[in-house]
């Protein structure tokens, strides 16, 4: 942290397809390795099931799912972030996260109004630092449960 | 003041007091006579009072120092205790409670509590109809001027005080007084004490040395001394302690103490005759339990740690499982012996910790006995309600729900249960109805039983009602067995009390109940007989948290299938399926069952054809039954129920799910959702 002046903001920074994109550190609780899920029936298509995480049944959702980008084979590098909101706990898995940035609040600007369709829905605000454009997504959108349920009447399988 | 820290501690501890009061009032009513009683009552009084005024609730403190008075008439025989004291102080509970209530859930603890201090300020200046009686009463135990013997003195003490005076000691009982405007009163105790036992041994003090030094009396306390010195030179000395304002000293003489023993025996021993509205056999029995229990120590822990602590131990039994995988292929004897002693000693950490989760079920029967005699009181019915098995254990989750169910089963086996009086002489009872809550264990389950020995159900009333209000048909009744009859009266939309009163409502209560404990995994049966009572008989599962199930296997997913729901397993051929209205159904003895392939329901990704013979789990909801198709049993297990989380809710047909001991998740299978 160099001159942590204006480093109000710490992000978590992980990848999608070759996108950067970030979630504020205090969203998270941790990083997982990709164990083995246990599918839920009768979900929406971008739950991915439940894993034990240290003895809690914690759901996991395909991040790439959720934006309907196409799915990828898990590697090594597929991680789970385990975020927080209020009072749920939800794995989101990605291709990767490696890295913790700060930035300041006011580097983040509003998201451009054309990013390709539907991600667009699920992004708070944009931020770049030196050439990495960064996109900040909002997790209240990505876990919002109405969606959950529209998704499951049409995805029934 | 920052408070909010004791705020918790305040709440939990006045609630106890106020349980405390609620038992011993109750016991008081039906030993009118026993000090003792009233001694208790006073102390949980008098703590709530200092409790709550050192918090600020001043509407709290007000109506316990008024209380407090009241029964410090009552303990210095100023007062008698009858039916229309008791009901004062009753009353007077119930604004205490409903503060505390306030308080507990973010209020301010105000109330207005004119009424009831006015009504008990009324009864400490004697103004009741026994007034005159108990003033005659008084004066006889007045009568010997300087003999009031003010403590009472237990086997213990009695015998010092003998021996003492054999060996030619004086014996006195001082009653000391502070002045009004003393600050340090726990200091001026102290001298006191300091002056008195350089002159000789303090036997007894009333309240004791503890609460004294925790200022926890008014400004008069009483102290009996062993000493040599006479009578004037320990009262001098007392009172050259500055602010004690008045030190009475009383020789005793062992004549007092004579006359004061079998005053006591008598006391404890003789149940009095007096108005008893609602009675607890229990709390008989439960006298010597209770002193015991009062020396066990006990903490307190939030609910949520042990939850924590259950999660990090399942996590060690996971890792246990590996453990013993790795002994066995590695086949080293010494790894082998630790690791079977580690497993030894998990197993038994395992039954303390959920062990640590159950709760005996009295915390939930306690609030009955109050309950009743209020509502026989309202009803004007006598009823004697008897409680059986209060020290059952059951888990804290049970616990927490099932108190609204039983208090709607024991309204409405009072309101429509029990007769009146007249009734009941008429029909040959006795005028006192008995109410019977019993608690068991057995096997898995706990079982609670509320038996009356009122009029029971009568058939053809409920039949009829049933039909009236259309929640059967003529030809389904024609075919009712007498229980499945008596089942009715849980259905919504029932009321067969002719009149609707206030005390069990109008047939809503009783398939709420139902409902209740059916989400709690348990069920609830009704047996009757006309004439001679009903007994509803509830059954629960020990836990929520741990539940018996049966694994099964389905492609390459487990699935736990829960015992409780399971009839049995079979294994069918596919020649023996059959089919009515495009549902594949078997001939299970003697009965169709649906079939229903859980390989369907769950969507899983299917590789395998099915073979000739299928494994089918007979499961039930109720009466109806269903057959699951799964493709083989791994077997029973007792697994630990884990919750979905927030996120994943009303998963279709699942109910939660497991941790197995290879780590991975299991869902666990809700039967109930499958059967319609």
């Amino acid at each position: 942290m160099t001159e942590a002046a204006a480093a109000d903001l710490k992000l978590i920074v992980f990848q999608l397809k070759n996108k950067e994109y970030a979630i504020p550190v205090n969203q998270v609780r941790s990083i997982e390795k990709v164990q083995h899920i246990t599918r839920v029936p009768r979900t929406a298509g971008f739950v991915k099931g439940v894993i034990n995480l240290r003895g809690v049944v914690t759901p996991i959702i395909s991040l790439r799912s959720r934006f309907n980008l196409e799915e990828a084979e898990y590697t090594d590098q597929t991680r789970v972030i385990i975020s927080v909101l209020e009072d749920m706990e939800v794995g989101l898995i990605v291709d990767s996260a490696n890295d913790v940035i700060d930035v300041s609040a006011e580097s983040i600007e509003p998201p451009p109004e054309v990013v390709g369709a539907e991600e667009a829905d699920f992004i708070k605000g944009v931020t770049k630092i030196e050439k990495r454009l960064m996109i900040l997504i909002d997790l209240e959108k990505v876990l919002n449960p109405d969606e959950l349920a529209i998704q499951s009447g049409t995805e029934g399988m | 003041m920052e408070m909010n820290q004791y705020l918790e501690v305040f709440i939990e501890e006045s609630k106890e007091h106020l349980q405390a009061c609620n038992e011993q009032l109750l016991e008081l009513e039906k030993k009118p006579e026993d000090i003792k009683i009233v001694n208790e009552i006073f102390r949980s009084a008098h703590t709530l009072k200092g409790m709550s005024a050192t918090m600020g609730y001043e509407d709290l403190a007000n109506l316990t120092h008024q209380m407090e008075n009241v029964l410090d008439a009552i303990r210095n025989q100023k007062i008698k205790v009858n039916a229309e004291i008791l009901d004062v102080v009753f009353l007077a509970v119930d604004d205490l409670e409903a503060m505390v209530h306030s308080i507990a859930e973010g209020g301010d603890g105000k109330r207005d509590v004119s009424e009831a201090v006015a009504k008990l300020k009324l009864i400490e200046m004697g103004q009741n109809p026994a007034q005159a009686e108990a003033k005659a009463e008084t004066a006889v135990a007045m009568a010997e001027p300087s003999a009031a013997v003010k403590s009472t003195y237990d086997e213990f003490e009695w015998t010092v005080i003998q021996q003492s005076r054999e060996q030619g000691f004086e014996i006195y009982e001082i009653s000391v007084a502070l002045r009004e405007d003393c600050l340090l009163k726990a200091a001026r105790v102290y001298m006191i004490f300091e002056v008195l036992e350089k002159m000789g041994e303090v036997i007894k003090a009333t309240p004791s040395v503890d609460q004294l030094e925790e200022e926890q009396f008014d400004q008069e306390f009483s102290i009996t001394i062993v000493t040599q010195e006479s009578r004037e030179d320990v009262q001098q000395k007392l009172l050259k302690v500055s602010e004690v304002e008045k030190a009475d000293v009383v020789p005793l003489s062992l004549d007092d103490l004579r006359q004061q023993e079998p005053e006591k025996e008598e006391e404890v021993r003789t149940p009095s005759a007096g108005s008893i509205v609602a009675e607890t056999l229990s709390n008989e029995g439960k006298k010597a339990p209770a002193a015991k229990q009062a020396s066990n120590k006990t903490i307190r822990v939030n609910i949520e740690r042990l939850d924590i602590l259950m999660n990090l131990f399942e996590e060690l039994v996971i890792d246990r499982g590996r453990l013993e995988q790795i002994s066995r292929e590695v086949n080293n004897q010494e790894l082998h012996e630790t690791v079977e002693h580690m497993s030894r000693i998990s197993g038994d950490l395992q039954n303390i910790i959920l062990n640590m989760r159950m709760v005996p079920i009295e915390t939930v029967f306690n609030r009955f006995p109050r309950m009743v005699r209020q509502l026989a009181r309202d009803l004007n019915k006598k009823i004697n309600l008897e409680i059986v098995g209060a020290e059952t254990e059951l888990d804290r989750t049970v616990i927490d729900e099932i108190g609204d169910p039983l208090v709607h089963l024991i309204r409405n086996a009072l309101d429509h249960g029990v007769e009146t009086p007249e009734i009941r002489k008429a029909n040959g009872k006795s005028e006192e109805g008995s109410v019977i809550l019993k608690a068991y264990h057995s096997g898995n389950h706990v079982f609670i039983e509320i038996e009356d020995d009122g009029a029971g159900i009568n058939k053809e009333k409920v039949i009829s009602k049933a039909l009236k209000n259309g929640i059967i048909t003529e030809q389904a009744a024609a075919a009712l067995s007498d229980k499945q009859a008596y089942e009715l009266i849980f259905a919504s939309g029932f009321s067969t009390a002719e009149k609707i009163s206030d005390v069990s409502g109008r047939g809503v209560g009783l398939d709420v109940v139902k409902n209740t404990i059916e989400s709690l995994g348990g069920s609830v049966s009704i047996d009757s007989k006309v004439g001679q009572g009903s007994i509803f008989s509830i059954q629960l599962p020990l836990t929520l948290s741990i539940i018996s199930v049966m694994l099964v296997e389905i492609e390459e997913e487990k699935f736990a299938i829960p015992l409780s729901s399971i009839i049995e397993t079979a294994i069918i051929k596919k020649g023996d399926i059959l089919s009515a209205h495009n549902q594949k159904v078997i001939d299970f003895r003697g009965k169709v069952v649906p079939l229903l392939s859980l390989k369907e329901i769950f969507n899983v990704p299917s590789e395998h054809q099915e073979g000739e013979f299928l494994s089918v789990v007979i499961v039930r909801k109720g009466e109806k039954m269903a057959g699951l198709i799964v493709d083989s049993f791994i077997g029973q297990q007792e697994v630990v129920l884990k919750s979905l989380g927030n996120y994943l809710t009303n998963v279709f047909a699942i109910s939660g799910a497991t941790i197995l001991g290879n780590g991975q998740v299991a869902l666990i299978v809700d039967c109930n959702a499958l059967i319609k």
